[in-house]
């Protein structure tokens, strides 16, 4: 069993009318398998409304399934006992960067999570020092957050959850309100935080360019998991993507479209280095 | 018709230590018709230069002017001006605030002085022009999607019957299909109804497939102002702005240095598809 | 206007003010405070203005910084004085119409405008010199022993630092909507007061709107961070008294005795 594991997966949200009572109930999460290895580098892909946030919260026990089970390094979400536990070992950062960060100096945001977690004072200083150098961010340590560009806030919160010392990071849609050089920013301290710490990274996205480096992406519709592989595999098929309103990178669309209008390139090509190579070779 | 900037100026706090020059001898036209994009990083004073356009900031230099007329002479009506120049603000859905999406879609018609069923009228159209039938009408506007939530809010601004409209950034935060439905029905827009459209976007990709002229600021000056074939072949120098170009620029670009005789100006896919079959000959 | 509060601000420098425990610097301003009401006489105020004047020296806070935060009060300043000039029974100086200007009132109107403009400059003192967080942290400190009769201190001090946190967020904000509304043929200006108010709905209902997404995903944020009240936890930046913050206490109650002093020899 990986640290991350989801069996039969159901969420329902309930739908109340003006009288308090069940109007109707809807399906956010239907009948998901999950199972992540500990290092693992997983991205999932899909749309609004896809259910991929619904199932990000499960992850740290912020939702509780309403049928299945959701086990986090062989603890069961379900069990309020280690609900603390499983919030430190599974790491959550969110979409908004300004709506995460609760201290007023960048360094004490840092630390909320372990003075939270009652961990002694001296070795809050370690880990908030570790922290923010693993997301690049030690020289704005004494800053206040709101004077940070958004990619540098977003670093901020996954310092805060780095400093909990989990061995697993959610992200939620981290980049959805970035500039691209945010979003680069972002996107290069997770992959380090993966190579160098191995930490098990589950990034959630609808910007394709972000999964490439992924060992495995999972993609989401209507609460269920209706592809999975590798980057290469996912992108091989661009049709199939597009019907569940998704995208490819430009460069993985060109190798497509000109293999459709009969040129032998092969499918799946993620980077512009292959796509050059492949079109050489046939000149 | 025309909005004109001449040598606009921006400055923040003058006089004192905080002092930020965010625009500076900025010199610009924008005709009727134009789909224009505008690209800058965070910062590069792009957002400050837009609401120039309608009167929501006085530079503190230099002139604005409005089909020839300085929009900050006196008596001019700039409550007006606004209603030829829209503009929709980074995630507009932020200021919906009726009870129901046809209600908060006339606030602005209501505001022009129009009748009530004048500007339920108006309202009904430019709800038509964004994609939201009758059946969204009596809503709630909180109660929609995201993508539908900003097209209610692009509506709202829309129903004002601007001769122009500026879009800053109109598809942050929505998914690849939200996206693409927005931006066609911008372009649809500018194809079917003349409206003049002013796009601030991040995204490369979106710019070179839609318009027809890239304004580039950078540090509060205008960096480039040019046909996007143009400013994409200066794509080092855009990097050196915190910018790239879009993907597709590079693939040309690589390929040409290879030997393969591509044109390497090609901005979007179906023009580096047919560069690229013709250069190899099929 | 709004900006040029300078209470709440923090001006980063490194003096033995900002050093001091909050505490400290808390109690030390209810103390300048007192000192400002039991003065009477100017030997009093004398060594009140050696005092303030002191502590700005040792904070390396610009003084024009200082002076700004009298900016928002110059009306209420205007208005105490005026009271005391012209209200206060005496010995007439100056008589014009109904009003009459007293040697009494002069004196009650100097005192008045000496005590509110230490009072700000005081206070100021204190928070240019604490961050808002060593500030919550010092008064959930000083308010421990209410948690006796089951007052929420911890609670208390988080809502202080996430409201102190959202502020400047919640006003760039207003900003932001106040101006996509005009851009929308919105006017908040002209009309009557009922108009105006009406026309502040389509800002109002967007900012109470944004304002609890904002508090359901701090909440949220803060769950995940394994935030569960005040219980079991530690700090990163515990209060702890060092011999400069006893130093600073014994000085402070001299300078009190002083004052005392002062006002019973005086009499």
């Amino acid at each position: 069993m990986g640290i991350i594991k989801a069996s039969k997966l159901v969420f329902e949200y309930l739908k109340y009318n003006d009288e308090g009572k069940v109007e109707e109930t809807s399906r956010a999460i239907d009948r998901v398998d999950l199972d992540v290895e500990a290092g693992q580098f997983i991205a999932v892909l899909g749309h609004n409304g896809s259910g991929k946030s619904t199932l990000a919260k499960h992850i740290n026990g912020l939702l509780i399934p309403t049928e299945g089970t959701v086990w986090v390094d062989h603890m069961s979400t379900e069990n309020e006992e280690e609900l603390w536990r499983i919030r430190q070992k599974a790491g959550m950062v969110f979409q908004n960067p300004d709506n995460q960060i609760i201290g007023t100096v960048v360094e004490e945001d840092v630390g909320f999570g372990p003075e939270n977690m009652g961990v002694p004072t001296e070795d809050i200083w370690r880990r908030v020092d570790e922290s923010l150098r693993a997301v690049g961010m030690t020289a704005y340590r004494h800053h206040s957050p709101n004077k940070l560009s958004g990619g540098q806030k977003q670093r901020v919160a996954i310092a805060g959850v780095v400093a909990m010392r989990p061995k697993c990071i959610v992200l939620d849609e981290p980049t959805a309100m970035l500039d691209p050089n945010g979003r680069k920013e972002v996107l290069q301290a997770v992959r380090e935080l993966n190579k160098k710490e191995g930490v098990t990274v589950i990034l959630i996205t609808h910007y394709m360019e972000e999964v490439i480096f992924a060992d495995r992406v999972i993609v989401m519709d209507r609460g269920s998991i209706v592809m999975q592989g590798t980057p290469r595999e996912i992108f091989s098929q661009v049709d199939t993507l597009k019907s569940y309103r998704l995208d490819v990178p430009q460069v993985t669309l060109l190798a497509h479209e000109l293999r459709t209008s009969g040129l032998q390139i092969p499918e799946g090509i993620l980077t512009i280095d292959e796509l050059v190579n492949a079109i050489c070779q046939l000149s | 018709m025309s909005i004109k900037l001449e040598h606009v100026t921006y400055t923040y706090s003058p006089g004192t230590v905080y002092e930020m020059h965010a625009l500076e001898d900025v010199n610009l036209e924008i005709r009727d018709g134009q789909f224009v994009g505008i690209i800058g990083h965070t910062g590069s004073g792009k957002s400050t230069l837009i609401q120039h356009f309608n009167g929501l900031m006085k530079p503190t230099g230099g002139l604005v002017l409005y089909n020839g007329e300085n929009i900050w002479g006196e008596n001019y009506p700039l409550k007006a001006l606004r209603s030829h120049v829209g503009l929709v603000f980074q995630y507009p859905e932020h200021q919906l605030f009726e009870e129901s999406v046809l209600e908060d879609v006339c606030f602005g018609p209501k505001n022009q002085g129009l009748s009530p069923d004048e500007a339920k009228e108006r309202a009904k159209e430019a709800l038509a022009q964004v994609g939201l039938g009758e059946e969204f009408y009596s809503s709630s506007p909180f109660e929609l999607s995201g993508g539908q939530k900003r097209r209610a809010a692009i509506a709202g601004v829309l129903a004002m019957n601007p001769d122009v409209l500026v879009l800053d950034e109109p598809t942050a935060g929505l998914d690849p299909r939200g996206r693409d439905e927005i931006l066609d029905q911008i372009a649809e827009l500018h194809s079917v109804r003349g409206i003049t459209i002013i796009l601030v976007s991040h995204s490369m990709e979106d710019i070179a497939k839609y318009v027809e002229r890239i304004i580039v600021m950078n540090k509060g000056k205008v960096a480039f102002d040019d046909a996007p074939k143009e400013v994409f072949s200066h794509y080092r120098e855009l990097e050196g702005m915190g910018l790239a170009a879009p993907q597709i620029t590079y693939i040309m670009h690589a390929l040409k240095e290879k030997g393969i005789p591509v044109d390497e100006t090609a901005t979007t896919v179906e023009e580096a598809r047919v560069s690229i079959l013709k250069a190899l000959g099929k | 206007m709004i900006r040029d509060i300078t209470i709440g601000q923090y001006y980063p420098a490194d003096s033995i003010l900002h050093r001091l425990d909050p505490r400290v610097k808390f109690i030390g301003t209810l103390i300048f405070l007192v000192s400002l009401f039991v003065s009477n006489k100017w030997e009093g105020y004398l060594l009140a203005t050696a005092f303030l004047g002191a502590m700005i020296l040792i904070s390396k806070v610009p003084f024009g910084f200082m002076v700004k935060g009298l900016k928002p009060i110059f009306m209420i300043l205007l208005i105490t004085v005026a009271f005391n000039l012209f209200l206060t029974p005496g010995t007439i100086l100056v008589q014009f119409w109904i009003f009459k200007i007293t040697d009494a009132g002069c004196l009650q109107a100097g005192k008045m405008a000496i005590r509110l403009i230490y009072l700000i400059i005081g206070s100021s003192v204190m928070t240019l010199t604490t961050t808002p967080n060593q500030l919550t942290d010092g008064l959930e400190k000083l308010m421990r022993p209410l948690t006796r009769i089951k007052v929420p201190v911890h609670e208390i001090a988080m809502m202080m630092s996430i409201a102190l946190r959202f502020i400047p967020i919640l006003m760039e904000e207003t900003d932001k909507i106040m101006k996509a509304q005009i851009a929308r043929g919105a006017d908040f200006e002209s009309g009557n007061l009922i108009k105006k108010a009406k026309a502040l709905i389509p800002l109002l209902v967007p900012l109470f709107i944004s304002a609890f997404r904002r508090a359901n995903d701090l909440a949220m944020a803060m769950e995940a961070r394994c935030y569960h009240g005040g219980e079991g936890r530690t700090q990163m930046k515990p209060l702890k008294y060092a011999s400069r913050d006893l130093a600073a206490y014994g000085i402070m109650l001299l300078y009190l005795a002083g004052s005392i002093v002062i006002r019973i020899l005086g009499r």
